[in-house]
């Protein structure tokens, strides 16, 4: 039994951590087979270079070059086949928008920290001035006072999302370039300042995930994490509701 | 004094061949060194280093820098195409000597001044030096108030690899006005070793690739000092000040780097590759088989290679579609690289190896270069990458594929070449030690990187556990990789060992001790006109011996 179970420990520790995404299983079986499909021409080529060490007799004869242009076709198969199935997950995830009725959710990467911003009732996001940044006056996007839709945007340290539904993620840096990086929902994709970046994906498994910081930004990179808190759609409407209250009462004061 | 001065700067290819090599040597030495540090923060993050005291995150990731700087620039730049080049790329083609002696030499010395600033970067820059890796995206390294490190320490960076980008250039335009212009009469392109080949095609890499980033290092720099704003966009705010009044696009270095970065990893590999055909052919006593496809496809992978770039940025914000169109270039350069590894197998398939040192290690590139490079295509898929990119599976890829490899290689030719630069060969028995130990240990600290890397973590991390992850399980793992390391490391004194009781003590080599048949091993001038191609081995057992490059090819019969 314990040896079962280190077995199942060491396959842990080799694989990805659990995925919690809609897309997911695709990256997951994508991953694997590619690595099948490495792994196996690794061995042989050892096996093969093995068996040349220690064949001392030398062979007469030069190698035909017939099983030289098969094993290259064969190859050129492979590649093919990596790089068309890939692709038609990288087109599913990147080349085609987010549903019309995902939802809105802005990220913003600063110096070492992670900021999520939630539209509000209004479902748009404020103006935001670089010049009102001041997260010690509980602005720290400097979201523009002047501007209406910005009354009840809600600014979170925690990626709340109800599972099931698309998630339209906007990425934006207020300072140098950083990695948003969910491993638990097989995303990555940096945030750049001067650049709004879109990408969607839709979380399906309740639960906590990491969310790290994957450039490397600065002496506090690797403190730069957050979690993502995938929750249950009535769950996360309670959450919602409640920082909409909250945020209505700092507008009211 | 005027003759101690004569011998430094001298002007002598063989030489300044050593220079670079014991310049490689030094930037090795530092680079192990810094790497070694890392591997022991990773592992005992709390201990107190001597002499360096507790590690803080910033000085992580100025280590993480310098490695990267010096091992990519300093080493696998300099050894394998300047140092090996100048040793014995005149005699192999039957030069007289190099095209341009004086230039050649000015590219050594810019290079040892690159180096020094470079050192210099970590001791006189009160921050210390630079914390954004070797890549050094801005607005990390822009912006002086970015980090620790990003003042003086970035501006001494971007000068060092200002300066290594003209002497890089100015050792490229030796080297190939040397091969297109100096080769002797009958040395042919078909005759011409695959060695020759591969500096040739690093050559135009060089020039292309290092033009470019000596572009991007003086726009950085332009926008640190002269208040221009090519990579600083509008709003950018650092340390609570807005500081970006221009248009910049942090994308467009990412670009200029890459185009350049991408490049340059050829530049460090192709090299070993003409290298490795050389010793298989010669250690197994059999031609090259295919030499026109071999030789054709160093080329293809350096043309192939220029347009590679944007697989580095499939997530950094480029258009999708354009990671499409990289992901398809990238995926081809692998076909080429397949020919290559299908060659050389079908060299060695039958047999009869000679497994001294030099071959061994050539076996060894063979490996990492077979290992490190099937994980390319992989990674070359935009939506694997996208889980991938900056994890350290991406550090075990390019460490297997471009430093080990790159590193054997260097080895090999250290082993062959020796009794040109000494006249005394390395002690085979040390030889095959250090090759067992380093081929098992390398295996032992990349090979676990790869599952750290599906695990989740990313580089650039000075530990493990952060606010949210601990990777709880990857502890036993990092622990492995970090004694494997040292192990590693402590491999490479039966190297030095044997090269400097070799090189005083080794035994005389005997004329052409290798029975090689590039010129290089030539003990006279040899004929006017070259008849004979590369490789004209012929199997011990035909009875036939083998014909070397200075043989005319009348005397046959």
């Amino acid at each position: 039994m314990p040896a079962a179970y280190s077995l199942l420990e060491a396959a842990r520790v080799a694989w990805m951590p659990a995925d919690g995404a809609l897309h997911g299983p695709i990256v997951d079986r994508l991953m694997f087979w590619n690595l099948v499909a490495l792994c196996v021409p690794a061995v042989v080529a050892h096996v093969w270079l093995v068996f040349a060490m220690l064949r001392r007799r030398p062979a007469a004869g030069v190698f035909p070059a017939a099983i030289r242009w098969g094993l290259l076709a064969a190859f050129c198969v492979m590649y093919t086949w990596m790089a068309l199935t890939a692709q038609r997950l990288w087109a599913e995830n990147r080349f085609a928008g987010p549903s019309l009725s995902a939802m809105q959710v802005e990220v913003v990467g600063e110096q070492f920290q992670w900021y999520f911003r939630y539209p509000g009732p209004d479902a748009v996001f404020g103006t935001i001035r670089p010049q009102l940044v001041n997260a010690a006056a509980g602005n720290p996007l400097g979201i523009d006072p002047r501007d209406a839709h910005g009354d009840d945007d809600i600014v979170s340290s925690t990626l709340v999302l109800p599972a099931g539904r698309e998630v339209d993620l906007q990425l934006r840096s207020l300072d140098v370039i950083h990695g948003f990086f969910i491993p638990g929902m097989r995303l990555k994709q940096n945030t750049v300042p001067g650049l709004v970046l879109h990408i969607h994906f839709t979380p399906v498994v309740v639960g906590t995930y990491p969310i790290l910081c994957s450039q490397v930004c600065g002496l506090g990179h690797a403190r730069m994490q957050a979690r993502l808190l995938v929750v249950s759609p009535a769950d996360f409407q309670a959450w919602l509701a409640n920082r909409e209250r909250a945020r209505a009462g700092e507008q009211g004061q | 004094m005027k003759r101690i001065f004569a011998r430094i700067f001298t002007t002598n290819h063989r030489t300044l061949g050593i220079f670079y090599l014991y310049l490689a040597l030094a930037a090795v030495a530092v680079g192990t060194m810094l790497s070694l540090l890392m591997r022991f923060h990773r592992v005992w993050p709390d201990a107190v280093i001597p002499f360096f005291g507790i590690m803080k995150p910033e000085d992580y990731l100025a280590l993480v820098t310098m490695h990267g700087t010096l091992m990519i620039f300093f080493v696998l730049t300099t050894a394998p195409q300047s140092g090996f080049a100048n040793l014995v790329l005149p005699e192999q083609i039957g030069a007289r000597g190099m095209a341009f002696p004086r230039i050649n030499a000015a590219a050594f010395w810019l290079t040892v001044v690159a180096f020094l600033v470079l050192i210099s970067a970590a001791h006189i820059s009160s921050g210390g030096a630079p914390i954004s890796g070797w890549t050094n995206y801005p607005p990390l390294s822009a912006l002086p108030g970015a980090g620790p490190g990003q003042g003086l320490g970035m501006d001494l960076w971007l000068v060092s690899i200002g300066i290594f980008c003209i002497a890089a250039w100015l050792s490229a335009v030796n080297m190939l006005a040397t091969i297109l212009g100096e080769r002797r009469a009958g040395m042919t392109w078909t005759r011409l070793p695959m060695t020759v080949w591969a500096w040739l095609v690093a050559s135009i890499l060089t020039l292309l690739a290092f033009a470019v980033l000596l572009a991007a290092v003086v726009l950085l720099f332009s926008d640190r000092h002269f208040g221009s704003s090519f990579f600083i966009p509008m709003g950018d705010m650092i340390d609570g000040r807005v500081v970006g009044h221009g248009d910049g696009s942090p994308l467009l270095w990412l670009h200029l780097f890459w185009f350049f970065g991408h490049p340059e990893v050829y530049i460090a590999v192709l090299p070993g590759m003409g290298l490795a055909t050389s010793l298989f052919a010669n250690f197994t006593r059999r031609r090259v088989a295919g030499y026109r496809m071999m030789a054709g496809m160093l080329v293809a992978i350096g043309l192939l290679g220029l347009a590679v770039w944007g697989h580095h940025m499939f997530v950094s914000g480029m258009n999708p579609y354009a990671g499409t169109a990289f992901a398809m270039i990238t995926m081809a350069i692998a076909v080429p690289s397949t020919v290559e590894v299908i060659g050389w197998l079908a060299t060695l398939w039958g047999g009869g190896l000679r497994l001294q040192a030099p071959m061994l290690f050539a076996l060894g590139f063979l490996s990492f270069f077979i290992v490190g490079g099937l994980t390319g295509p992989l990674l070359a898929e935009p939506a694997l990458d996208a889980y991938l990119h900056n994890t350290f599976f991406v550090v075990a890829h390019f460490h297997l594929i471009m430093a080990m490899a790159g590193v054997f290689s260097v080895f090999a030719g250290i082993y062959y070449w020796f009794p040109l630069m000494t006249g005394r060969l390395m002690n085979e028995t040390l030889g095959k030690l250090h090759f067992w130990v380093s081929l098992i240990t390398a295996y032992g600290t990349f090979l676990p990187m790869h599952f750290a890397g599906l695990a989740g973590e990313p580089r650039h991390y000075d530990r493990l556990a952060g606010p949210v992850t601990s990777f709880p399980s990857l502890i036993p793992v990092e622990r492995a990789i970090t004694y494997s390391a040292l192990l590693l490391a402590a491999a490479q004194f039966i190297f030095l060992w044997n090269v400097f009781a070799s090189a005083r003590r080794g035994r005389i080599a005997e004329a052409n001790p290798w029975q090689a048949t590039t010129l290089e091993w030539a003990d006279a001038e040899g004929p006017m006109r070259i008849e004979r191609g590369p490789y004209e081995y012929e199997l011990p057992s035909s009875g036939k011996g083998f014909h070397p490059q200075w043989e005319s090819a009348t005397k046959e019969e």
